[in-house]
């Protein structure tokens, strides 16, 4: 498949940019800090049985950071406008990494829209006892490093993301991640208050060997959002959409296919 | 020139192995190897020394902020400027400065040097400043709204010290429904102002703007000189010239009978001071958004600079500190000010692990040798850089 270009369109006034391609039901995905990344293998997987709709998130990719934007509820809301703006129907939420938190704030605040939600190595709870790697205080390399179970595939992730042409980008994105999640750091409070209002089909899958968030916030996330159904992938770190892509495919499209609903 | 005796506080009893270990006396540190007992004699040994100082006919008293490191043990410079406020003589006395967007309500730093300025009866120099990268990580602040944070923050202190309350102010970070601070400033508007920086060039900008007398902290000597310059051009672009006065210019000097004596005294609280006490970690100095991407780049490639140990006469050559013998110190600081423009010397006395007694020698060799050869001195042109 073509991979696509980005397209920018405009959301009450923010521009953002959407990389779109495939045919089905549309299949909304929340990236993390890789929101500003081109399109990659898993997505076109995806995109065999999805319309697939990547955003690179607002204030991203050097554009001014919103007006609007303090925390994570103000992503959440501004993807519920943008799913509004859109016209979609019957929306598979999906959200890896950063974008689970986004996508898991979105399911509390409403679901008209939305048919089921996927979250993936997501923070936004806290465990007391669990402490995962502080990616504030590591070198991009050390990040990436941090990532993954295993080292060759770090090694050949670093060379993918860490290239001159894009310094710029991962700077200035650096800031938006630090405006959501600084304080407190990686999680918010009230997240974990209201969790039960998620009432859609749910799909936790996990890196077993995730050292950023650890696999206990899979439990976690299982525990507060009710009949959620929990997959962990073996050897495995924090992004298993690139570093096993075939069994995270596998545990998407199996939960995505029984939970076919009317568009 | 003005010279302050300028004090970081140190905690120079620091496990210099264990920061080694660490790469950093910032944040990851441990403050068990704090000892209360050592701790109390240092503060009250600095103190001694600043009013020492003023006794010796320094200009200035300057103390600053930082927080949870052994690099300075001031995270509340009102307690000490307080200390010192009844026992100055002469001396004008700065707090360089408050972190504004460290402190989680401005108004508390109104009160506090609004206080310290009716205590010193005007001879008060209000320090603000944004706090180092590493106090983010501590300070529970997020850098991504670091310079939003400041600039309201000004705000807010300044109308607090010039509009009569009560009034009600309501901004992004801060707000109150009646701000009504007593006492008011002792000075007529409010307290000078200094904001020192080191050398963003929106701090800079914002500085000239507003006239604040811009300090440049610990840099090479041709760097300051830059800045300087690009402060006098944002003041022409303001529409004024900048005044000498408004460049102050942070440095170290030691001062011994000759200057292989004054090498060999400096060398291993200066290497300390350079390599151990200041963070070299660029991840921990520039948390997002506490810089731009440009800096952020810069600090990036500075990189194997930061991880490799400067001495003593790397840091001498480089005119980040001043040591020698009395006519070698008075040539380099003179030499310095024409080059550079400014009329205010932040100049420590004490930094890292040097213990009192050297540091006393140190200000009564400044005092003789140094201090009366710049009372009044204005920055010359320099004739052979003629453009």
């Amino acid at each position: 498949m073509a991979h696509p270009e980005y397209k920018t369109m405009d959301v009450r006034g923010t521009p953002v940019r959407v990389m779109r391609a495939g045919k089905g039901a549309p299949l909304l995905l929340l990236r993390g800090d890789d929101a500003s990344e081109g399109w990659r293998d898993y997505m076109s997987t995806l995109a065999q049985s999805y319309d697939v709709i990547a955003p690179e998130h607002p204030g991203f990719g050097g554009a001014a950071k919103p007006e609007w934007l303090d925390g994570v509820p103000d992503m959440a809301n501004f993807y519920l406008d943008m799913i509004d703006a859109m016209g979609l129907q019957g929306v598979r939420l999906v959200g890896l990494g950063l974008g689970g938190w986004i996508a898991a704030d979105m399911a509390i605040r409403a679901k008209g829209r939305i048919a089921n939600l996927t979250i993936a190595d997501a923070p936004g709870l806290k465990i007391d006892g669990v402490e995962g790697v502080d990616l504030f205080l590591v070198t991009e390399e050390q990040g990436i490093k941090d990532r993954f179970a295993d080292a060759a595939r770090a090694e050949a992730e670093a060379v993918y993301k860490l290239t001159p042409e894009s310094e710029d980008t991962r700077i200035a994105n650096q800031m938006v991640i630090a405006q959501l999640a600084w304080s407190p750091r990686w999680h918010d409070p009230a997240l974990r208050r209201w969790c039960h209002r998620i009432d859609l089909p749910t799909l936790i899958v996990w890196g077993a060997k995730d050292a950023i968030v650890p696999v206990a916030h899979a439990h976690e996330w299982g525990k507060l959002i009710k009949g959620a159904r929990v997959e962990i992938i073996g050897d495995c770190g924090h992004t298993p959409y690139i570093e096993k892509p075939e069994a995270f495919i596998a545990a998407v499209s199996k939960f995505l296919a029984e939970e076919r609903v009317e568009a | 020139m003005k010279i302050f005796n300028f004090h970081l506080m140190p905690y120079a009893h620091a496990n210099l192995d264990e920061i080694r270990r660490q790469g950093t006396s910032w944040v990851t540190y441990s403050n068990s190897f704090y000892d209360p007992k050592k701790g109390a004699d240092l503060y009250h040994e600095y103190l001694d020394q600043l009013e020492f100082a003023d006794e010796l006919g320094f200009d200035g008293i300057a103390v600053n902020e930082h927080h949870q490191t052994a690099y300075g043990m001031m995270p509340v410079p009102g307690v000490l400027a307080g200390a010192l406020a009844r026992r100055l003589k002469n001396a004008d006395l700065a707090v360089l400065g408050r972190a504004l967007p460290l402190v989680n309500n401005p108004l508390v730093i109104a009160e506090e040097f609004a206080m310290l300025d009716n205590l010193m009866r005007g001879k008060f120099i209000a320090g603000f400043v944004r706090g180092i990268g590493a106090e983010y990580h501590v300070m529970g602040i997020n850098p991504a709204e670091s310079h939003a944070r400041f600039h309201e923050a000004h705000d807010l202190i300044i109308k607090a010290w010039t509009q009569p309350g009560p009034f009600e102010f309501n901004g992004k970070f801060y707000k109150f429904k009646h701000v009504n601070p007593w006492p008011r400033p002792y000075s007529e508007p409010y307290p000078r102002i200094f904001t020192p920086s080191s050398g963003s060039l929106d701090t800079i900008r914002w500085s000239a703007q507003h006239r604040y007398t811009y300090c440049q902290t610990l840099a090479p000597i041709a760097a300051v000189a830059q800045t300087f310059k690009l402060y006098r051009e944002e003041a022409d672009k303001a529409g004024y010239q900048a005044a000498p006065e408004q460049l102050a210019w942070s440095n170290a000097i030691y001062v011994a009978e000759t200057d292989e004596k004054a090498l060999r005294d400096v060398r291993p609280h200066l290497e300390a001071y350079a390599n151990d006490f200041l963070s070299r970690n660029p991840v921990m100095m520039s948390p997002p958004g506490y810089s731009s991407v440009a800096s952020v780049k810069r600090v990036r490639a500075m990189k194997q600079f930061m991880s490799q140990r400067q001495s003593a006469e790397d840091i001498i050559a480089k005119g980040v500190v001043i040591v020698g013998s009395p006519n070698t110190v008075r040539e380099k600081l003179a030499a310095y000010q024409d080059l550079a423009g400014f009329g205010i010397s932040l100049t420590k006395t004490q930094f890292g692990t040097m213990p009192h007694k050297m540091v006393q020698e140190n200000q009564i060799a400044i005092a003789k040798e140094v201090l009366p050869y710049f009372k009044n001195r204005l920055p010359q042109p320099i004739k052979a850089a003629a453009e």
